[in-house]
């Protein structure tokens, strides 16, 4: 529904009356928001109704760590990028290592151009997973769709899923329907998704109507799993114990793209753009939205001086096991590329492969007693 | 108070106000976007149906899912208040928050004070459930802060241990915290604290802005139990209203911490009157000279508080709509309230019972936070009159029970006087 009315209302207060206290926040969007900015695009809004303070608001509301430094916006729609551009461009430039706005985005999701990915030592390499997002064109996003939009988001993502046959033939399960048992067996194979309890997507609007149009589909063989309505309109995720990442990525890219087929005939292609790459709702996923990792075990090395450093230089990012701001459980992390925008997925998941194939080999090092020290990479 | 919604207008205030004609819904049709700032070739957002868009509430046990009818739906969902205010946004609290099979929560807020009028056709039946049968079609709110009507109110300290007495008010003019922006917000915070500066004698107070608290004032603050906290409850939360926090919210208290004022949280303003004994009299007589002080106040310049005959007092929430009074005291009822006919006494005397944290919580050993069920059909006088003589009755039960001697249940008294 249009908030056009709701900003004309607003627009009868000063500037200075309305400007956000942000003295005492630490997000990107604080960090780029003037007053300049803020009273050049306070007047508009994008065809959908969607604002400047909608975009804002959960970055007002949540100031951030002082060490961890989150974006603090979101995107309501398509629009909402170009539409506010004076804020999103300084702020994926921050994000996304000085990405210009006149840069082009290249996607590639032809798994044969991967090289390697097969051979990572399993006794290390306990699982492999890629993930990625995709907002369907036409549709507004979760932090300001109607239950309208997002019940035809899940309509139409049930329909491009259940026609998918082979190793890909599965089921969906919708959230508000659940039964226990099979709430249960979902909780076990770790796919189950909760209600968002983190305040920067609640107070982004991302959890209205829960569980309305919410739910998970996957594949019999469990490896291949997407998430309807959830942070974005789709998460994708292929994933496998071991260290077969190149069959990851494979069956990652070959999903994706019989998805995105049965999308497109129903006139319903994915946001995409040359600068941004595919567009989802948080800044910090645009490009390829591809999060590609292991979970491996690395307790001598993770302990070592340089740890920090060599993640760094190979531009990869650490978590624990249990996902993004969790710690560690033994020697057990989950390594995964730390770009998003301005290379492809082939890049960034060759990233991953080469280099949890190197740490790999200083951990056998450091078993061994030997030093890495001639081994530690140039800056990629 | 004027009955119908034309605002007073004065030259001091910086802000547009819209003088509405006439009650009624006002129908807003759709809104075709005025401004294309995208590039070519976006389109403007599909409407869907009110049909695909009215929400699931087949597992909901709130007011508002037992009275909002598809039918309802489709009438009001294209509507908004001037301000802009939908009834989507309104009802996204009991949207999201099913409630529980034993607690009938509300389900839906306002967002400004036409809210009440232009989506009537939803809140009059719920505000007739939850007011236990008030119907705002036919009915007046009666309003009496005349505190010498009192009869009685000085209770045993032996078994009252607190008295007090809450309201809620806000600003005509000014949205509700659902929808304010920071801008009306901050304006409710100026215009209170500055009538709340005019306050002398006993009401002399202080306001402490919660964006600025030193450690030590907030320490102080914790150990008188005034502080309020940014709402986790999603009931508050999924309405929008902690949005900004801590912008603007504060609180102001009296020297003697008796008279208390929390500003900007689930309402524009929360008005407590309080003390240690059971001096219920005493606390009614400055909670009402308080009110209306601070009324005066606002109104010097060119403010006033939102009214009408027919709902009272306009607040946040409709289950505080009318006096918006909770009365009550602590009370220790060490035996009557293992009597089995407690619930059946408290009930007839049109009590409620809490535990001391407040509501929603349990009773700690055998003191009762006991208050008025009722907020809207009734005054503020009868209100707590009423408190004060079922408080008496009880405090009789449980010297009876002491001397094991039996008590009755009362008849039930009246709800609408």
């Amino acid at each position: 529904m249009t908030k056009n009315c709701n900003n004309d209302h607003k627009m009868k207060f000063s500037l200075e009356e309305e400007f956000p206290d942000l003295s005492l926040h630490n997000n990107h969007m604080a960090k780029v928001l003037t007053k300049d900015i803020y009273s050049k695009l306070r007047p508009k809004s994008t065809p959908s109704g969607f604002t400047l303070d909608d975009c804002i608001q959960t970055g007002v509301d949540n100031p951030g760590h002082p060490f961890i430094m989150t974006v603090g916006c979101v995107a309501g729609d398509e629009e909402s990028y170009e539409v506010f551009k004076e804020l999103f461009d300084p702020i994926i430039s921050d994000r996304h290592g000085g990405y210009k706005p006149t840069d082009k985005h290249v996607t590639d999701l032809n798994f044969e151009n991967l090289k390697g990915g097969d051979d990572l030592d399993p006794n290390y390499v306990l699982s492999s997973r890629v993930r990625t997002g995709r907002s369907i064109k036409g549709i507004t996003l979760p932090p300001h769709n109607s239950r309208g939009e997002r019940r035809t988001v899940e309509k139409l993502s049930i329909e491009a899923l259940n026609s998918l046959d082979g190793e890909f033939k599965g089921k969906y399960y919708p959230l508000k329907d659940m039964t226990d048992k099979e709430q249960e067996l979902l909780i076990a194979d770790h796919f189950l998704f909760d209600k968002p309890v983190s305040p920067l997507l609640l107070a982004a609007g991302m959890a209205r109507d829960w569980p309305d149009g919410r739910g998970i589909w996957h594949n019999d063989n469990k490896t291949f799993l997407v998430w309807v309505n959830e942070e974005d309109h789709l998460r994708v995720i292929s994933m496998q114990q071991g260290g077969n990442m190149k069959e990851v990525f494979k069956r990652f890219c070959t999903g994706l793209q019989k998805i995105e087929d049965v999308f497109k005939k129903h006139n319903h292609g994915f946001m995409w753009n040359e600068h941004l790459g595919f567009v989802l709702t948080c800044p910090s996923n645009l490009g390829t939205g591809l999060r590609g990792g292991v979970h491996v075990k690395l307790p001598k090395l993770s302990t070592h001086a340089k740890f920090e450093e060599i993640l760094t230089r190979l531009r990869l990012q650490k978590r624990g096991t249990g996902g993004v701001d969790t710690a560690s459980v033994g020697g057990v992390f989950d390594i995964s590329n730390a770009d998003r925008l301005g290379s492809s997925e082939v890049a960034q998941v060759q990233l991953v492969v080469d280099g949890v194939k190197l740490m790999v080999e200083m951990e056998k090092k450091l078993e061994k007693g030997e030093s890495i020290d001639g081994m530690i990479p140039a800056q990629k | 108070m004027a009955g119908s919604f034309a605002r007073v207008l004065s030259s001091k205030r910086k802000v547009g106000i819209l003088s509405l004609v006439g009650a009624g819904s006002l129908t807003v049709g759709f809104f075709m976007n005025r401004e294309q700032h995208v590039s070519a070739g976006a389109h403007v957002r599909r409407i869907y149906p009110p049909s695909a868009e009215y929400p699931d509430l087949r597992k909901h046990n709130n007011c508002m899912a037992s009275h909002l009818t598809p039918a309802i739906y489709a009438k009001l969902v294209h509507k908004s208040t001037p301000n802009g205010y939908t009834l989507d946004e309104a009802i996204q609290t009991g949207v999201d928050n099913p409630g529980h099979p034993f607690i009938k929560t509300v389900g839906m807020v306002a967002g400004d004070e036409e809210s009440y009028e232009v989506f009537a056709d939803i809140f009059n039946p719920i505000i007739k459930e939850r007011h236990n049968g008030y119907d705002p079609c036919n009915m007046k709110h009666p309003t009496d802060l005349d505190s010498s009507k009192i009869r009685g109110g000085l209770f045993d300290e032996k078994y009252v241990l607190s008295s007090r007495v809450r309201t809620g008010r806000s600003i005509r003019g000014l949205s509700l915290p659902p929808a304010c922006t920071r801008a009306e917000r901050r304006e409710v915070e100026r215009v209170v604290i500055d009538a709340l500066g005019g306050l002398r004698g006993d009401l002399t107070g202080k306001y402490f802005s919660l964006t600025q608290l030193t450690d030590q004032e907030q320490q102080q603050l914790i150990d008188d139990h005034f502080l309020f906290d940014k709402p986790v409850s999603p009931l508050l939360t999924c309405s929008g209203m902690a949005r900004d926090w801590p912008d603007a919210r504060g609180i102001w208290h009296n020297n003697e911490k008796t008279f208390l004022v929390w500003i900007n949280e689930e309402d524009h303003t929360r008005v407590i009157s309080m003390e240690k004994g059971g001096n219920m009299k005493r606390v009614f007589e400055r909670f009402c000279r308080g009110l209306q002080e601070v009324e005066r106040l606002i109104q010097e310049k060119g403010w006033e508080f939102m009214w009408n005959e027919r709902l009272g007092y306009i607040l946040t929430c409709p289950s505080n709509l009318g006096t918006g009074l909770r009365a009550g005291v602590h009370v220790s009822l060490p035996r009557l309230c293992k009597d089995p006919r407690f619930a059946k006494i408290l009930d007839n005397l049109r009590l409620q019972k809490r535990g001391t944290g407040g509501v929603d919580t349990a009773a700690v050993g055998n003191t009762f936070d006991i208050s008025n069920l009722d907020r809207l059909g009734q005054s503020e006088v009868q209100l707590v009159q009423t408190v004060i003589d079922g408080v008496a009755y009880l405090i009789e039960c449980e010297k009876r029970l002491e001397k094991g001697q039996d008590i009755k249940i009362p008849a039930p008294i009246s709800q609408f006087k």
